[in-house]
């Protein structure tokens, strides 16, 4: 099936049925997302599909067939958000981090504290405590422009 | 995870006419909308069924209009497709509301309005508000479409007056007059299963007040005694003691009975002493 | 300064172990026992078994015990049963599919299980602590408060599950497994032991580590085991990772405890006599109970001083899952006790809960209840006059009485690495070699998101006089470090780290002003390996529990307000402040982390997190019944961090990985009972306080 994977046209074998989180993990090598509890609770898997956070471990593969589906890959390392959460103690364990990374880039330039929480209230992070998740967000949306 | 994906099979309609000739022809198929509800249980092997109808496409049942004073909700707008909408923020916002508190961002863009309905969880978020408010379920099958009253749409626990070659193509939502008041108690602030939830409307619209909780029997219930006795002029006690009759709550792994009865009487008293 | 991980985790490069590809890769599943005590009378096969590699004890060319402290846990059961989930068989095959089809019956002849510590005939360890004269002290009592406090269980739910792979030698006599781990070491000397080989024979390597808080501390031996066990039968790397279900069902917890508390007072607030028993559940066999237990009952009596006191503490085997280490290892539950406690006896002699503490605190001289004196760097009152003042806590206490709101405090402390001669008997070794550009520090202990990595690089370019982006950390490898312990017990900064530092200053005095490479270049390589020496002034005795039970001790104060909704009884936590004295921060943001993430786990465990047992089986077993705190959970923190430095850690550092999480609970509780709520356990549920308001 074809779809569009971090800006990319591509073709992929898969049961229509496979989840959305092994298709990546496995079928296409991208081991950034990860699994953490597999019914939607901890949003380690979460991707965002035509910019939207959804959790990857309830999407099944043939409904990305005319989406764009981004992974933590897909920043390629460079947005703003990465440098912070690296920066200021938002990723500690790192396995909540990408999904994190990716609700938090949903949250477009900018937001509020209150719009953060809101925002990450399906990420689960068990290391953080989440003050240094919001004091990231709010670093990389004083350096953010706006970005597709 | 637990289950086979290879032993399924996925139909995948085009169109809603499609859909319809494939359950009548290929069925019984389960059909899978934002999936929130449906992958936990395929994930953890809860269901076993092998054949699904994949409803995702279906742009036709996505939309949200007012004919005629009626707010129409596809069944498929996601939470936030409700939360965004302007036609239920200022006609139905106690619907925004429970959006806004089911899951978390990841399950608002995904779980469908249609897939709460027809899931018939009795701890369905979305469930109180369409009770209170008298929605109709429109269902569809090659045969036609029909409307069915929300409050005689769950026959049992965890079942519908949906015949296996149907599927609900929109809820629709009469005019409400009145304010709309909506509590959902969860185990925590976020992504939460209710413990209780109640959607209630009061009478200074000059209808008689409607009032429907969750999670406290088998299905989502109506209150049509404790609704009679306040429209009647009853005091608070007296209807929470009538309210009392009208529930089944039980003990889980979430709460008690006893919790939950003494829940339910407090927001009852709170919605009510909010009355303008 | 950027953490030594941080652009692989922020890039979702960081390959935990169910990232990795090995090939020719068998997956395995475990076979566990569905009863909680009983015989096994038959094991059948329902499946083709082809292709399929069966594991069971007899498969075990060692010992079939999982070496810890005692040797009573199989690593596989061998006929009896004695919790629920216990592991019976490991199955590996190549397609996942016929793997999780595969239909196992287990028959068995069941016993009677006992749930009840209280009822239990088998005590793990028990430990006597005596000071002073009891009875005189309560004679001299003018009033005498007894309390029973109690504690659940809790799941340190990291978010990466249990997982190992198991790679064999060629010659099926070694084994190398790589996984999510916390102390390389334990994992390798349990294998070692497993299965017969010599020590150079197994090497284990730990993989980025998803979290851990103790649930991976001991608990890897066994996955480890069960996967070295099939990769050798099967002769092929094989692949044990759980999913959150058989996670949450299977692996160690928190132990659960009942705290009494019988406390002689004096008029003017000055504790006289303190009498504090201690019943822990263990769960099904040993692990490391004796050693939560220790730290429980050494501080059972709180950062208090007093003449006369007695503790005895007990861990007693239950038939459910073992329970094992989890951040606090004893001191959260017997804190939570003591904590509840100070605010009953206040509220029931009529004295301000601050007075009552800062009158009791510990002060340098004075002595601890094995009789350790506290130095200069003793914070007790400190911390709780920074934490009181900063919260204006007494105007606050009467703006909210009698709301639905409540302030409440806490003031606890937390002793930083092994108990007594723990440190010692480990002896553990850290080396340093050097690099052309720095120096390549080689050391057992973990990141596991807490920094080690970065820390540690720290202190060795400070003291080395190098940049820290030219001090590399080697992975945790047994086959390329030395053993410098565990990473547990807030050890790594101030034991590990200064192992390095030492190494560094030697380091530094041989290369005399040469540059990294130079001296390579002029005198060959150079490896520093230093040794764990005890400061000469630690004096304990196992024996009678008496003495220096830690090098040293942080110390803390809570300050939580929270809201109790009037219709649902949910307690929402408005604002905590917390104020640490640490020693030392060598990583500013990295002890934030550690305050701000233990704290909210401590709310968890006080709020939220409840782990419901069945029939000896944990029921709450998702992430949509077992509930930790979201966003929208957790309250704005405040941080107050104090240094008082310690003599022996690096830089001064005593350690801080732990001691956050022994202080919200109590203050959460403490905060509830001055909302109205007489509460003495927790989790407080809003269906606890539904049943417990005093108004």
């Amino acid at each position: 099936m074809q779809f569009t994977l971090n800006g990319k046209r591509v073709r992929v074998d898969a049961h229509p049925m496979a989840r959305l989180l092994d298709v990546l993990r496995e079928s296409c090598g991208l081991t950034g997302t990860k699994e953490g509890c597999g019914e939607g609770e901890c949003g380690a898997c979460t991707v965002l599909i035509d910019r939207a956070p959804v959790n990857a471990c309830l999407v099944p593969f043939a409904q990305v067939a005319k989406a764009h589906v981004t992974t933590i890959e897909g920043l390629r390392g460079r947005h703003p958000l990465q440098r912070a959460f690296a920066e200021l103690g938002g990723a500690q364990c790192g396995i909540c981090t990408p999904g994190m990374i990716l609700a938090a880039v949903a949250l477009g330039p900018r937001p509020s504290t209150s719009a953060i929480k809101t925002g990450l209230a399906g990420n689960i992070c068990r290391c953080t405590g989440y003050s240094a998740i919001y004091r990231s967000v709010q670093r990389a949306g004083a350096h953010a422009r706006v970005r597709r | 995870m637990l289950g086979s994906v290879a032993d399924r099979q996925l139909f995948e309609p085009r169109t809603l006419r499609d859909a319809l000739r494939m359950l009548d022809q290929e069925g019984p198929l389960v059909p899978m909308a934002g999936c929130t509800d449906l992958y936990v249980s395929l994930n953890f092997g809860t269901l076993t069924a092998t054949r699904f109808l994949n409803l995702w496409g279906l742009d036709e049942l996505r939309s949200i209009a007012v004919p005629d004073g009626v707010l129409s909700i596809g069944a498929l707008c996601t939470y936030t497709d409700i939360i965004r909408s302007r036609a239920v923020r200022v006609r139905l916002p106690m619907l925004a509301a429970a959006a806004r508190e089911i899951g978390g961002p990841q399950i608002q863009n995904r779980g469908t309005l249609g897939g709460n309905v027809a899931n018939a969880s009795p701890a369905g978020d979305t469930l109180p508000v369409l009770a209170a408010a008298d929605a109709v379920v429109v269902a569809a099958s090659s045969a036609g479409t029909r409307r069915i009253p929300f409050v005689e749409f769950y026959t049992g626990y965890r079942q519908t007056l949906l015949a296996a070659n149907e599927l609900i193509v929109a809820v629709e939502i009469p005019r409400v007059r009145g304010r709309q008041w909506f509590r959902k108690v969860g185990t925590r602030a976020a992504q939460a299963i209710s413990k209780v939830v109640m959607a209630a409307i009061d009478d200074s619209g000059g209808d008689p007040p409607r009032i429907a909780v969750g999670s406290v029997g088998p299905t989502v219930l109506r209150l049509p005694s404790t609704e009679a006795a306040l429209a009647a002029g009853a005091k608070v006690d007296e209807a929470q003691r009538l309210l009392l009759e009208e529930i089944a709550p039980i003990d889980d792994v979430r709460s008690t009975a006893e919790y939950r009865r003494r829940v339910v009487v407090n927001l009852l008293a709170t919605f009510w002493k909010s009355r303008r | 300064m950027l953490r030594k991980d941080g652009l692989e985790k922020v890039a979702g490069t960081a390959k935990y172990i169910d990232d990795l590809t090995f090939p020719n890769l068998l997956h395995a599943r475990t076979i566990r026992s569905t009863i909680p005590v009983g015989e096994i009378t038959g094991i059948a096969f329902n499946f083709d078994t082809e292709g399929f590699t069966v594991v069971d004890h007899r498969d075990v060319p060692g010992r079939n015990i999982v070496a810890l402290i005692d040797d009573d846990q199989p690593c596989l059961v061998e006929r009896t049963v004695r919790h629920v989930a216990e592991p019976i068989l490991i199955l590996a095959h190549s397609d996942r599919r016929r793997l999780a089809a595969a239909d196992v019956r287990i028959d068995y002849r069941p016993a009677v299980p006992n749930y009840d510590p209280a009822a239990s005939s088998v005590s793990f360890k028990s430990v006597a602590i005596d000071k002073g004269d009891l009875d005189a002290g309560f004679s001299a009592a003018d009033a005498i408060v007894e309390g029973e406090y109690r504690v659940g269980s809790q799941e340190q739910l990291y978010i990466e599950p249990n997982g190992m792979v198991a790679v064999p030698a060629d010659d099926g006599r070694g084994i190398t497994v790589y996984g999510s781990m916390q102390c390389p070491y334990y994992v390798h000397r349990a294998l070692t032991v497993l299965l017969g080989f010599p020590s150079e024979r197994v090497r284990i390597v730990q993989t980025e580590t998803g979290g851990a808080f103790g649930g991976k501390e001991e608990y890897p031996s066994i996955i480890a085991g069960h996967a070295a066990l099939a990769a050798l039968k099967a002769r092929r790397p094989v692949k044990l990772v759980y999913d959150r279900v058989e996670d949450m069902i299977a692996t160690t917890k928190r132990h659960p405890g009942l705290i009494r508390h019988r406390t002689g007072i004096r008029r003017d607030g000055r504790l006289t006599a303190m009498d504090v028993d201690v019943l822990l559940d263990g769960g099904a066999y040993a692990t490391l109970s004796a050693v939560v237990l220790s730290r429980g009952v050494l501080h059972a009596s709180g950062p208090y001083r007093c003449d006369n006191i007695r503790i005895r503490g007990r861990v007693m085997m239950t038939n459910t899952p073992p329970n094992g280490a989890f951040r606090g290892f004893g001191a959260p539950q017997t804190q939570f006790a003591i904590e509840v406690h100070m605010d009953r006896i206040a509220a029931a002699l009529n004295l301000d809960p601050v007075r009552l503490r800062d009158r009791n605190a510990l002060r340098p001289g004075d002595t601890t209840a094995t009789g350790q004196r506290m130095g200069a760097d003793c914070s007790a009152r400190e911390v709780l006059r920074e934490a009181v003042k900063r919260t204006g806590f007494a105007k606050r206490r009467k703006a909210l009485a009698g709301t639905n709101k409540g302030i409440g405090l806490s003031l606890f402390f937390h002793g930083s690495g092994f108990t007594g001669a723990g440190e010692t008997k480990l002896a553990s070794k850290a080396s340093l070699a050097l690099t052309k550009r720095g120096a390549r520090i080689l050391v057992a202990n973990t990141e596991m998101g807490q920094g080690t990595r970065t820390m540690l690089a720290q202190i060795v370019a400070d003291t080395l006089g190098v940049a820290y982006d030219d001090v590399e950390v080697n992975a945790a490898d047994t086959g390329e470090v030395p053993n410098s312990g565990p990473t547990v017990a807030s050890r790594t900064c101030m034991i590990v780290g200064r192992l390095l530092e030492r190494c560094a200053l030697e380091m530094r005095d041989r290369l005399a002003g040469l540059s990294p490479r130079a001296y390579l270049r002029r005198h060959g390589p150079l490896v520093v390996t230093k040794q764990y020496e005890k400061p000469p002034e630690m004096d304990w005795d196992e024996s009678t529990y008496r003495g220096d039970a830690y090098g040293s001790f942080g110390w803390a104060c809570d300050v939580i307000e929270v809201e109790v909704d009037r219709d649902t009884w949910a307690v929402r936590p408005i604002k905590l402040t917390t104020v640490h004295e640490v020693g030392k921060a060598i990583h500013p943001t990295l002890v934030a982390g550690q305050i701000e993430g233990g704290t909210a786990q401590g709310l968890g465990w006080a709020l939220l997190e409840d782990v419901i047992m069945r029939d000896g089986r944990m029921v709450n077993h998702t992430m949509t019944t077992y509930i930790v705190p979201t966003t929208l959970d957790t309250p704005d923190m405040d941080i107050v961090v104090m240094e008082r430095p310690y003599k022996h850690g690096p830089f001064g550092a005593k350690g801080v990985g732990e001691m956050p999480i022994d202080g919200p609970a109590p203050a959460v509780v403490n905060a509830l009972r001055h909302a109205g709520f007489d509460l003495r356990e927790i989790p407080a549920t809003p269906e606890k306080l539904m049943s417990c308001s005093s108004r």
